[in-house]
């Protein structure tokens, strides 16, 4: 019992946070910018911070993750840390040679009021910024929002830097990806391919944090969005924004900046987002939607309908971020299951209100909460009061499973115990077979472990 | 729209100067708004009749993510919209962040919409620029152009000079541009002469001399501007004068900070030490 300490009676707490459901800005602005081709991140703080950020990200994706630092020493949090940023973008250029630095802020740099813009200027001004080299910047403070709302803030200021309408209408459309895994983007890529949609995925990890053995390291993978792609991004028809807490902001950039309209959908979990994701993309790249998309669905279909009594009433708690909770609940609401306890440690209002429209016809009685005090403890006191058939989650959920002896998956960041969501994608109707496939898997081998001998089937 | 950041020493007359000079903006017509940069909350105290308002953080801290403007902006004085940050005890926490939040908080929540048809924002900021959260008004997209309240007396020239040292780094990657000096008298030998001349040195202008008189004192402490209270004053006048004189302005220039030696040779050659 490694969390024999959580009672079951819930208290309203004010100021304390007891495993938090959440990580800092900057792991997600590192991620965003691991998405674009030659970029290396750059964190404007201590060395402790980057050094977090990266193993956090290399934990979760088995592959090196390279960011640079300002290095802040006491000096440079009294006198502010332009000094370090200048040097440490003349060296990021001179030795490791990137296309792109992509510098984030820390609560440090953020607390004494360095402008990064300003530093950036001077960078420039100095001529620190070798000519066709490229330094963008955002602001990601840990003590605002989360992990979400730093790959939110780098994406908006990729868009916000790079891409440019030239008044040359491209046949092509905008992908804004949520935080999803490389292999969803890749996924993303393959139904846009066989939908015949010309477009530019942002960010694209698929290539970068899932890369082949070789034998030969690369600093800067093949993969991820080019400077010549983001550029053209303000040319094109229109945008799809997955995700509203992770590509809102960037697709509001590029209808201010560049007059490309957007549509908002869900990450593509599901029967129903991978429906709204197909239709946007048919919508906005006119084109119909091919055989061989309605046939993947009814693969999905021809499962859930197979298997549905293995899922119907079985009632499960799910954490993470909202862009993947959001529509996950309505995927598990749609396969007759009860999504009864959801935390989120994001903030953000819009949370309860979608959940509250996804829920309130089929599960009223559910729990929905986010912000700081969502957080594991919370979850894990629910699920005291009345347990659970399936956890849904992060790899932080494994103590909860083990002491209430409750079925897990893995989704969502960080998966830092098992592998294969670099590889196997739970987007789009593939994906969501993927996630059946799990749930029913996890489901099962507790039915087999735990049934009564005469009972124990051979097919199920 | 202009917006514009008092700056000075801490004790000069800043936040008194401000409101004065808006409330001569507000006679003229002017719509206007008056961001307090400062912990104390004060900046809006002659506009709203009393320390009224609510501060940003305060609202922050009690609503959560929850805040409406409504909650934080608060009509004064000819309809001038106040709001102040406020900030920590004096001791414990971090005023500069608190600016930073605060003015993000401002921005996220549309204060500067088109719908308020706003001709003049101003930023009271406290005392001197002590971190980087104070210069968060100065920042791009921020505050376009400063003024320096000053006296002739000689910290508040040393004050002066120092706030031009921050404006000079941020003007050279922004917009941001000094104004002028605005000289509050402290009736020091041979003041309006040693300020138009620091003012030369520094590359800009005097706007206004505002002679010292007890009117400011008795206005405040009914808690109200010299216009306000007593109209037909000749202090009422003086106000109006900076008002338009800054309405008029159109000298923006960065700055060129003195060496310390050239300062002290200055308050010499003006006589302050015989």
């Amino acid at each position: 019992m490694l969390l024999r300490h959580t009672t079951k009676e819930v208290k309203e707490r004010k100021a304390l946070t007891v495993n938090p459901a959440k990580t800092c800005q900057p792991v997600g602005a590192m991620y965003a910018a691991l998405g674009v081709h030659g970029c290396l991140p750059h964190s404007h703080g201590s060395q402790g911070c980057c050094s977090y950020h990266r193993s956090a990200l290399t934990r979760h994706y088995k592959e090196p993750v390279m960011a640079a630092t300002s290095s802040f020493t006491e000096g440079s949090s009294v006198f502010g840390g332009q000094a370090n940023l200048l040097q440490a973008i003349d060296n990021m250029f001179t030795i490791y040679e990137p296309e792109i630095v992509a510098v984030h802020s820390t609560c440090l740099s953020e607390t004494i009021g360095d402008d990064l813009g300003q530093i950036v200027a001077k960078a420039k001004d100095d001529g620190k910024i070798p000519e066709g080299k490229h330094v963008v910047q955002a602001s990601t403070p840990s003590y605002v929002g989360s992990h979400v709302t730093g790959y939110a803030n780098m994406l908006e200021a990729f868009v916000k830097y790079f891409a440019f309408n030239t008044n040359e209408k491209v046949r092509q459309v905008n992908l804004l990806s949520g935080w999803v895994e490389p292999s969803d983007m890749r996924e993303i890529k393959r139904i846009a391919e066989i939908m015949k949609v010309q477009n530019i995925l942002l960010p694209d990890t698929s290539d970068v944090v899932d890369t082949p053995m070789t034998g030969k390291y690369e600093m800067y993978p093949k993969g991820g969005t080019t400077v010549k792609e983001i550029v053209s991004m303000g040319n094109s028809m229109s945008t799809i924004a997955m995700g509203e807490w992770c590509s809102k902001k960037a697709a509001i950039m590029l209808d201010n900046k560049c007059k490309v309209p957007f549509t908002m959908t869900d990450v593509a979990i599901g029967i129903k987002a991978s429906d709204r994701f197909i239709q946007a993309l048919s919508t906005a790249g006119k084109v119909s939607i091919p055989e061989a998309i309605s046939e993947e669905r009814g693969r999905l279909l021809d499962m859930v309908t197979d298997m549905h009594q293995y899922l119907y009433g079985k009632r499960v708690a799910l954490w993470g971020d909202p862009d993947t909770l959001i529509p996950l609940t309505e995927f598990l609401l749609d396969l007759d299951m009860k999504p009864v306890y959801i935390v989120s440690g994001t903030p953000g209002k819009r949370f309860e209100k979608r959940m509250s429209e996804i829920l309130c016809n089929k599960l009223p009685e559910a729990k929905v909460k986010n912000g700081p005090q969502a957080d594991m403890f919370l979850m894990h006191q629910w699920i005291k009061e009345e347990s659970v058939d399936l956890l849904i989650g992060n790899t932080y959920g494994k103590y909860i499973a083990r002491d209430e002896g409750v079925p897990f998956v893995r989704m969502g960041f960080p998966i830092i115990d098992r592998v294969g969501h670099s590889y196997f994608p739970t987007v789009g109707y593939q994906g969501a077979i993927r996630i059946l496939e799990k749930m029913l898997g996890a489901i099962m081998d507790k039915i087999d472990a735990t049934t009564p001998e005469e009972s124990f089937e051979l097919v199920m | 729209m202009r917006k514009i950041a008092i700056y000075g020493k801490g004790g000069i007359g800043k936040s008194t100067t401000t409101q004065n000079t808006v409330a001569g903006l507000v006679e003229a017509g002017k719509n206007v708004k008056v961001v307090g940069c400062d912990p104390k909350a004060d900046s809006t105290r002659l506009l709203l009749g009393g320390l009224a308002q609510k501060t940003v953080l305060d609202t922050l801290r009690e609503e959560g993510e929850d805040v409406e403007l409504e909650d934080i902006v608060k009509e004064g004085y000819g309809g001038v919209r106040c709001v102040e940050s406020g900030g920590p005890e004096p001791g414990v926490g971090c005023a500069g962040r608190g600016i930073i939040t605060s003015i993000n908080l401002l921005e996220q929540l549309g204060a500067w919409d088109e719908q308020f048809k706003i001709d003049y924002t101003f930023y009271d900021v406290l005392g001197d620029v002590v971190c980087g959260g104070f210069a968060m008004p100065i920042r791009e997209g921020k505050a376009q152009e400063i003024y320096i309240v000053v006296s002739g007396e000689m910290m508040a020239m040393y004050a002066a000079n120092n706030i031009c040292k921050g404006i000079k780094k941020y003007a050279q990657a922004g917009g941001v541009r000094l104004g002028g000096l605005i000289c509050n008298s402290r009736k020091v030998d041979n003041e309006r002469e040693m300020i138009e001349e620091l003012a030369k040195r520094l590359g800009t202008k005097m706007i206004h001399f505002v002679p010292r008189d007890n009117m400011v004192q008795r206005a405040e402490i009914n808690r109200k501007t010299v216009i306000d209270f007593e109209p037909e004053h000749n202090q009422a006048d003086e106000y109006r004068a900076l008002a338009k004189a800054i309405d008029e302005n159109d000298l923006f220039v960065i700055p060129e900070p003195l060496a310390i030696d050239e300062l002290e040779k200055l308050l010499i050659d003006f006589g302050i030490a015989s």
